[in-house]
């Protein structure tokens, strides 16, 4: 079994949930009281996952449009996405043989699972989280061709915008960003209204709702 | 191998079509009735609370596991199939109450002329204008004789829609092309949302007649005939890829299984994989004994039965007949053999994405809620100077827009893929953007069937499915003429960009195109080509029949639901009424 691995964040605590940064830029948004907070990795090493929080952040960057991967904790989802049954193709049909380079018509043929390609993927990317965010655009311009990017891109809109039970969308920070409720419950009373204007109801998580949802990455 | 006690009549597959027909014959006979369901148990009382957009719409909770099957799929018999190790073109269910737990509830009935495809093209344009490689044929069953399976179909759904034809006459505001309906639906149309509601206004400026999608999700409280009741839609958007949170879409589990687990005569064995249909011959004719299945505990077992249904769904439906040597396997050289022939999917496409200056507030919606156009669908418009035959249905859905599925579906202006740039248009347009899809026929062609792959395995070392399946050249220009009217359609609802779908290219595995695959044991009037008789009773084996889409000849462009719940009800009647009393051919 590995060593543990933590990161050690600047975080703020608010109605329960605790990440906010995963490199100690304290997030400004929700701010009310800074904290330390160590945040148990179930996949990356740290330094992985510094990386891989600081490549999100030039995919989706926290700018004058708003927040982004960093305050919704998209390294943490992933990091959680990775360890869980999705990381290992658990569900995906893997006899051989493989057909690598198959038309894209036929969907991903490669033998390597998500875990094997981030692995992988990580290893040109040393160093990446202390670049000056330029240097960082340009290293990503460098691989955007290539199946890690492709997942690494997927994988932070999920984060971005996935229910906060899976480590990601903190606070609803994504939801908020787009107008998305959640999963609310009835709309009856306003589907056939509100035409041509913006109707933005009261967000609201799984969690909020009471229920014990199990995600799927915590799955034994 | 233990063998268990018989039972008269086993059910493989627990979805629609075999709860349905459990219910039906259990309900009306008192036989004793085992459904075979080889996914976990599930009661509608599971899904409040999955509201999960990440493992139900994106990991795909509710679907087969693939890691344990799947299919191998290529476009012409030269090619070695590769399999679908992810989903991509479909996802069939699986557990108790199967796909019809996750649908979208969209539920019209098929034009009249598709139940007689081959015969009515050829009387009206002649044989030659028939694709030279085609495979068409008739169903053996008419529009007029499914109708009242139609009605209780419907009835028993609680569809919500609006009639256009009542006896054969036109009413304004339904679909007016649809065949002639006995009666008015059962409840009233779905809510309209906003952007449904911009494509119904641009469509009758056109000149069209749009009219509301007739949907499962009910618009209003419901009590169906078989006394069971649901509750009105919340349009909370979360349908497709879910099971309903307040029991309104109609679903196998919240429609069938209430009444089945009142009846002691009908037991469901979820976690039941049924390997192989068993057969032999008796008094001269051919005969299934029953099935040999692995129970949830991983031993292998024989049911033996009176009756035996396949009602597992497209793929498996073949798969098991092809394993258990029963009939004759298509040969694409040659032309013979009736298993596995005349695969098809519907044409589905997203022919306009529309991009708008004002918010749509598309979270909210339903399934089935939306708004469609069939005035370019089967024949209904003259085909003569055309170069493709057939056509289909124009829908602008609100079926619930979710974030992770739709955020970054930009306009071809936005060059940006990642970063600063491209995260400020996703924000501006995603709740700005709309698609107008459309659902059209795909023709049955010789070399499209499906078989056994001779490389890869399922998990106990079985052959998978193999698919070969390409679109043709109908299709292809049945897409190019559809495309532009959708796009005129986004104009007209006051889009400031519209984007439109590229040319239909090679069948892509890896893009979702509706859950409709049909053939493979199709129906017909010829045991030469078909699988089954009309009655879906196999021609060779008369206590083996075949429920479901497998037994449709060809696409028929609409969504298949509703019929193949009108055709099982028709089975189960022509077993019942006659059958039983003479267990001979029922046709």
């Amino acid at each position: 079994m590995r060593r543990r691995e933590f990161l050690t964040l600047s975080a703020t605590s608010i109605g329960g949930m605790l990440v906010y940064s995963l490199d100690r830029k304290p997030f400004r948004l929700f701010a009310r009281t800074e904290q330390s907070v160590r945040i148990p990795l179930r996949f990356f090493t740290q330094p992985e996952a510094l990386i891989v929080a600081a490549a999100a952040s030039r995919i989706f960057p926290s700018d004058e449009t708003g927040p982004g991967a960093q305050e919704a904790g998209v390294a943490v989802y992933i990091d959680r996405q990775l360890a869980g049954p999705w990381g290992r193709d658990r569900y995906r049909y893997t006899q051989e043989p493989f057909e690598e380079n198959a038309p894209i018509e036929f969907g991903y043929q490669g033998k390597a699972t998500p875990r094997q390609v981030y692995r992988e993927g990580l290893k040109d990317l040393k160093g990446f989280d202390q670049l000056p965010p330029a240097e960082q655009h340009n290293k990503l311009r460098q691989i955007e061709s290539t199946l890690f990017f492709s997942l690494l891109r997927r994988n932070t809109i999920e984060g971005m915008f996935c229910d906060p039970v899976h480590g990601g969308n903190i606070d609803m920070v994504g939801w908020q960003l787009i107008g998305f409720p959640g999963p609310r419950m009835s709309n009856y009373a306003d589907v056939d209204k509100h035409f041509g204007e913006a109707f933005r109801p009261k967000l609201v998580s799984l969690r909020q709702m009471g229920n014990n949802f199990l995600p799927s990455e915590d799955e034994e | 191998m233990r063998t268990f006690p018989p039972v008269d009549v086993v059910i493989v597959g627990g979805g629609w079509t075999g709860l349905l027909m459990a219910k039906e014959l259990g309900a009306r006979t008192g036989l004793s009735v085992a459904v075979l369901e080889r996914g976990g148990r599930r009661e509608s009382a599971d899904y409040p609370g999955t509201m999960d957009e990440l493992d139900y719409a994106v990991r795909l909770h509710m679907m087969q596991d693939l890691s344990l099957e799947t299919v191998t799929v290529r476009h012409d018999s030269t090619q070695r199939a590769l399999p679908m190790r992810q989903y991509g073109a479909f996802l069939p269910g699986s557990g108790v109450g199967g796909a019809g737990e996750h649908w979208n509830g969209i539920s019209p009935r098929f034009l009249p002329d598709c139940f007689e495809l081959f015969s009515r093209t050829v009387e009206k344009y002649g044989a030659k204008r028939l694709p030279a490689d085609h495979a068409i044929q008739d169903w053996g069953v008419t529009y007029d004789e499914l109708e009242p399976y139609y009605t209780r179909a419907e009835r028993m759904l609680g569809i919500s829609g609006k009639a256009g034809n009542i006896g054969g006459k036109k009413i304004a505001g339904g679909n007016i092309f649809e065949g002639w309906r006995s009666a008015e639906y059962p409840t009233t149309p779905t809510k309209i949302p906003y952007f449904s509601a911009l494509f119904s206004d641009a469509a009758r400026t056109l000149g069209y007649h749009p009219y509301p999608s007739p949907a499962a999700n009910l618009s209003e409280p419901y009590t169906n005939p078989d006394g069971v009741s649901r509750s009105a839609c919340s349009y909370c958007g979360f349908c497709e890829r879910f099971g309903c949170m307040v029991g309104a879409k109609a679903q196998p589990t919240n429609t069938l299984l209430p009444l089945i687990q009142e009846r002691k005569n009908i037991s469901i064995r979820s976690g039941a994989t049924v390997r192989r249909v068993i057969h032999g011959v008796a008094g001269g004719e051919k005969r299934a004994r029953g099935v040999t299945y692995l129970d949830e505990k991983g031993e292998e077992v024989f049911q033996p039965a009176e009756l035996v249904f396949l009602a597992s769904w497209t793929l498996n439906n073949t798969r098991l007949l092809l394993l258990s040597g029963i009939g004759e396997p298509y040969n694409v050289q040659t032309g013979t053999g009736t298993v596995g022939r005349n695969l098809t999917h519907q044409v589905a496409l997203p022919a306009a994405t529309a991009f708008f200056e004002k918010t749509l507030n598309r979270f909210m919606g339903s399934g089935a809620a939306g708004v469609c156009v069939s005035d370019f669908d089967g024949d209904l418009f003259d085909h003569s100077g055309l170069p493709f035959l057939r056509g289909g249905t124009l829908l602008a859905m609100s079926m619930g827009y979710r974030p992770i599925a739709n955020f970054g579906i930009l306009p071809p202006s936005v060059k940006a893929g990642w970063g600063s740039d491209w995260k400020k248009a996703a924000l501006e347009y995603y709740d700005r953007t709309g698609f107008i899809g459309f659902s059209g026929e795909h023709l049955a062609y010789k070399g499209n069937y499906m078989d056994l792959d001779p490389t890869y395995k399922d998990s106990f070392g079985d052959p998978l499915l193999r698919f070969t399946i390409n679109w043709g050249e109908n299709e292809r220009k049945m897409a190019e003429f559809v495309t532009p009217k959708a796009v005129e359609l986004a104009r007209a609802m006051g889009a400031k960009e519209v984007s439109s779908f590229p040319d239909l290219r090679n069948y892509d595995a890896n893009r979702y195109q509706f859950t409709h695959i049909q053939g493979g044991t199709v129906m017909g009037i010829s045991p030469d080509r078909s699988v089954v008789n009309p009655y879906l009773q196999h021609w060779q084996v008369p206590n083996l029949l075949v429920l479901g889409a497998s037994t449709i000849p060809q696409n028929p462009s609409a969504h298949p639901t509703l019929t193949i719940l009108a055709l099982t009800y028709r089975t189960a009647d022509a077993i019942v009424d006659r059958y039983l009393k003479n267990p001979s051919a029922l046709a």
